[in-house]
């Protein structure tokens, strides 16, 4: 009767072995996927103003950024004054149908509470922006938000 | 000669070793979170909008030429100087407020309690009462824009120190935690109306004009 005879085992422990290998694997997704930025710039990237009154921009989905700024491609010349939209150096008309295509990835009900962007460079020239904000305001983009870094509250 | 069975490495620790690098990265990594001035643009007008006659003496005029440099109601200003000239001019105070919704909100009463000793009294030159006050800035298309931000910023810096001394007087609360405390809080009414009492005694009211060449 000893072949039939129960062994007496407790419990067998669970292979944990592959438990590293699962989480190395996690550990290496979000490695890759996690991204700084979303959008290759074609401008330098722009040395912003400092300012002490910034808010921060909430809703990173309801912000679409437009640059400006020196191109680094040398065939637009070295003028701190280029936009770029998306991954596009553009001129200010395009600015209405850039807003109106980030409109259209939204819902109707948050178009209200989108904001745009501005980062420029110090050097940029008022002028650029303000061709930018009129044309922001012919399609009704009325908030903006003009980058700047925190600057420590002098006085 | 006895066989020894190779022993297994104990793997078990090795997942806690992962997870502690896993839970780094998800801890230290932080999305750059976009901050700025925030500024809301004024509606484009009609074609047959005709623009209010506004008193001379209650626009701020600001102007910033090609060189960066800052002309301030007709003469040159040194950066430095303009937030304290604009609280100078929004906290005046030298006249009736105006009438919203048919209802007179009548003279400043909070300007002179709000007042530094060592600012200037309340003139008759200068604006009637913080809601009529416009400051209006003027650059040219070449000013370079880091200075035309910092003119913002000085101005914006003019109305919040104004608001917050107001909040510490009216509430004994400065004005940002007072803020803070509404958005953890946005049911509080009683808060609320603080807020909104703080914001509209001291509108800001900065208008861009239109470049020059």
């Amino acid at each position: 009767m000893s072949k039939f005879r129960k062994k007496k085992k407790g419990m067998p422990a669970v292979n944990t072995a592959a438990l590293p290998d699962i989480v190395f694997m996690l550990l290496f997704f979000f490695m890759v996927t996690t991204t700084m930025r979303e959008t290759d710039l074609k401008i330098e990237n722009p040395r912003l103003p400092s300012a002490s009154e910034v808010k921060k921009l909430e809703h990173k989905s309801l912000v679409s950024t437009i640059y400006v700024g020196k191109a680094k491609d040398l065939k637009y010349g070295s003028g701190f004054n280029r936009i770029q939209l998306n991954d596009k150096i553009a001129t200010s008309d395009q600015v209405p149908a850039f807003i109106i295509n980030a409109r259209s990835k939204v819902s109707e009900a948050e178009v209200p509470f989108m904001t745009t962007s501005i980062k420029a460079d110090k050097e940029s020239s008022v002028g650029t922006i303000t061709d930018i904000r009129l044309k922001l305001r012919d399609v009704n983009a009325l908030k903006i938000s003009y980058s700047a870094s925190k600057a420590s509250e002098a006085n | 000669m006895a066989r020894r069975e190779n022993p297994e490495i104990n793997a078990g620790s090795m997942a806690d070793i992962a997870f502690l690098l896993l839970i780094f990265f998800l801890v230290t990594t932080t999305m750059n979170v976009d901050s700025g001035v925030s500024k809301k643009l004024s509606e484009k007008p009609p074609a047959d909008y005709v623009p209010p006659i506004i008193k001379e003496k209650n626009i701020f005029e600001v102007n910033i030429n090609r060189n960066n440099e800052l002309l301030v109601e007709g003469e040159r200003m040194d950066i430095k100087e303009l937030k304290a000239a604009a609280i100078a001019f929004i906290n005046n105070g030298g006249g009736e407020g105006k009438v919203e919704e048919g209802v007179p909100t009548g003279p400043c009463d909070y300007c002179n309690s709000v007042r530094k000793q060592d600012e200037p009294q309340s003139s008759e030159s200068s604006s009637d009462h913080p809601n009529k006050a416009i400051i209006s800035v003027e650059s040219d298309r070449l000013t370079e824009y880091g200075t035309y931000l910092t003119v913002q910023d000085e101005l914006l810096r003019a109305y919040s120190e104004l608001r917050n001394r107001l909040s510490i007087q009216k509430y004994q609360i400065p004005f940002p935690e007072l803020e803070e405390s509404y958005k953890s809080d946005k049911n509080n009414e009683s808060l609320k109306k603080k807020v909104e009492d703080i914001k509209t005694s001291y509108p800001q009211i900065i208008s861009d004009a239109e470049p020059t060449n």
